[in-house]
């Protein structure tokens, strides 16, 4: 079953075209990957689903209800999250209160019984406390959690930003680069993240990567774009050996070392 | 020294002897010594010793009620000089209230704002009409000035309605960031100032640049509040009232909102933040404070006008929360206590100091270098040299330590029980 479906998307930033007309169906429950050279227009699309940007034209639809013309906090709302390419963390703020800033739509705190510290709103936080305490653990941060975010190592600053992107409490995890600048042990690490959260969360994850070996791993559909349009999908079987993504992407190499 | 320091830390007894020494001593030299404004200040400072001691926060909050409440106002009863000391004090705490409310707009959730003194003449203004015959000008009904017992209403009122202006000032300022907004709330700033300034025609509702006078005193069981001492305890039950709503919200989920949009916008969206809705909300609970603060200035002065709210007004404040630490409650409060002090009293006395001097024959100061008049020369050293050499204020912003204790799941059953009683309650409730 289709979680997430796009239709005919296409984003012009003036006279570029930055996505064209790309179709795209993401099965409940599945690891999909976009993958792509730079430029490709990869966070463009992730941007459109997020409502970081309004789609030119085109439909998208989560659980066959449109998501087009939402702002990005009612997206979030409807179940997607996502982490970003450049990382975004609340860098002044502890790495629990990042988390907790997750739970925003989640809490019910309103600004009166806040002032007055009503025990509702007292216990609310502490539970939140510990449900962020909770996912810190499960991404393996745990013992940073008084630190300033800023102050974390770059793979560290990663993780946090998935744990963040789960406090949403998402149906739909888009992961936006999760290995970059990462090393092959943190890779590795990252890697049985990703497909645990998959097993264990209910989640559906799109990811875009790079690192091939992740993609080819994990994920059971990939889409690759080039020049703002679909070139390929399909398993990562055929995308290896897919002339059109070893030509514009892949290189010729790669159809023998990523396997 | 520092190991002094260090066993002082450790040792809460001897942190006990050193505050109570201290607050005996600066209690009975001011006590004594009437007109040393030393003596006042160095009562005054008990209350950051106060902060830096490693007591309970209850313990703290107590024994500085008791000085701020008992031993300030008893010190300084004795001499002629009693009302001037209770007039710097009230209004030491209309500007840190005020300055707590910028901090939140500034501090926490990052949106400079240089017209923020346009909410206090609000406030100011709301009771300053009413508590005058004023009103009779525009008002269909009613007979004004309403009598003094509506001023505990009107400091409600006040907060009301700088926090309506405030979202009303929010609404299309938010559309822009950084630079643009800081230009665009000076301009509110400055236009709330002009239509005050020039509302007498065509119907009179602000008397224009010849102000409101003779306010209505507040008045409570028949007493008429008059003095800077009977003020005093006004600004000080509202001004601990701020400081612990704005303690409850900085670390709430309202607060980490602000800081998050402070942070980085795109990502507050991401996790589910009405950006609009949070920056509006800081804006209001900012402006609120200083809409009840002008209320209460309204009622001292017994005296509205529109040059009390100048663009210095607003540049003063923001030196209050930049000086004292962006986002730091503690910092803040320094910081606009410092500032109200070296304007009300250090500058004063030292002018006062060298015209002695100068009437005496000892120097000659011209008088274009009175310290009084170079206000703005020292906020602009202030603003500057902090800038560079420490940006995160005197007491810079903490961010909350977490007990891991209380984070960790070894208390599964227990906790379970709880949530098991929590869903009766939720069931009970509806």
């Amino acid at each position: 079953m289709s979680i997430l479906t796009v239709k005919n998307l296409t984003k012009q930033f003036g006279g570029l075209v930055a996505n064209s007309n790309i179709d795209m169906e993401v099965q409940k429950g599945s690891i999909t990957a976009v993958i792509g050279p730079n430029g490709a227009g990869k966070t463009t699309f992730f941007n459109m689903v997020t409502g970081v940007y309004q789609p030119t034209s085109g439909e998208i639809l989560l659980n066959n209800e449109s998501i087009v013309g939402l702002k990005p906090h009612q997206v979030t709302k409807k179940g997607i999250a996502r982490t970003f390419q450049n990382i975004r963390l609340f860098g002044a703020i502890t790495v629990l209160e990042n988390v907790m800033v997750g739970m925003h739509n989640h809490l019910h705190g309103g600004l009166f019984s806040t002032i007055l510290n009503l025990p509702r709103v007292r216990k609310e936080e502490k539970e939140a406390r510990r449900e962020a305490y909770r996912l810190l653990e499960y991404v393996g941060l745990e013992s940073f959690y008084n630190e300033e975010a800023s102050s974390l190592p770059y793979g560290a600053q990663r993780k946090l930003e998935i744990a963040r992107a789960l406090a949403t409490k998402p149906k739909v995890l888009l992961l936006d680069e999760p290995a970059a600048g990462m090393n092959p042990k943190e890779t590795s690490e990252l890697t049985k993240l990703i497909y645990n959260m998959r097993e264990e969360l209910d989640l559906t994850i799109v990811l875009i990567e790079h690192d091939m070996k992740l993609v080819m791993e994990i994920s059971e559909h990939i889409v690759v774009l080039d020049h703002g349009e679909k070139i390929a999908e399909g398993t990562p079987d055929d995308i290896r050996n897919n002339e059109k993504v070893i030509e514009a992407y892949l290189g010729k190499g790669a159809a023998t070392t990523a396997s | 020294m520092k190991n002094v320091l260090h066993t002082i830390q450790q040792n809460k007894r001897l942190q006990a002897i050193v505050v109570g020494l201290y607050i005996v001593v600066t209690f009975f030299s001011l006590y004594l010594a009437q007109k040393s404004v030393v003596a006042f200040l160095l009562l005054l400072s008990s209350l950051l010793l106060l902060y830096f001691t490693t007591f309970s926060n209850r313990v703290k909050w107590l024994i500085g009620g008791v000085v701020m409440v008992v031993l300030l106002p008893l010190a300084a009863s004795q001499g002629e000089a009693y009302q001037s000391y209770m007039e710097v004090a009230t209004l030491v705490g209309i500007y840190i209230a005020m300055a707590l409310g910028l901090n939140i707009v500034v501090g926490m959730a990052g949106l400079l704002d240089l017209g923020f003194v346009a909410f206090f003449a609000l406030g100011a203004y709301t009771y300053g009409i009413f508590a005058t015959g004023q009103a009779n000008n525009f008002m269909p009904f009613g007979h004004y000035p309403l009598s003094g017992e509506s001023f505990w209403v009107f400091i409600f009122i006040g907060c009301f309605v700088a926090a309506l202006f405030g979202i009303l000032l929010g609404v299309p300022v938010l559309r822009v960031k950084g630079d643009y907004l800081a230009i665009v709330t000076l301009g509110f700033g400055e236009i709330i100032r002009i239509i005050f300034n020039n509302l007498d025609k065509p119907v009179n509702i602000t008397n224009g640049a010849m102000g409101l006078a003779s306010v209505q005193p507040p008045r409570l069981f028949g007493i008429d509040f008059m003095y800077p001492n009977q003020f005093y305890y006004i600004v000080l039950v509202i001004l601990i009232t701020v400081i612990f709503a704005v303690r409850r919200l900085e670390f709430s989920k309202i607060g980490r909102a602000w800081k998050a949009v402070r942070e980085n916008e795109i990502a507050a969206q991401a996790m589910g933040i009405h950006l609009v809705k949070t920056k509006l909300m800081a804006f209001a609970v900012g402006a609120s404070f200083s809409g009840m603060m002008g209320v209460v200035f309204a009622a001292k002065q017994t005296f509205v006008d529109p040059t009390s709210f100048t663009l210095l007004e607003s540049i003063t404040i923001l030196v209050m929360v930049i000086l004292g630490g962006m986002g730091s409650v503690p910092g803040v409060i320094l910081g606009a206590a410092l500032v109200t002090i070296l304007n009300l009293q250090v500058l004063t006395e030292l002018t006062n100091w060298l015209n002695q001097l100068s009437l005496n024959g000892v120097i000659n100061v011209p008088d274009a270098l009175s310290p009084a008049k170079m206000q703005r020369f020292i906020f602009g050293v202030i603003l500057i040299l902090f800038a560079l050499y420490r940006p995160q204020g005197l007491l810079p912003a903490k961010n909350p330590v977490f007990d891991e204790k209380d984070l960790k799941d070894a208390d599964k059953l227990i906790n379970a029980g709880v949530q098991k009683e929590a869903t009766q309650h939720v069931h009970l409730d509806s």
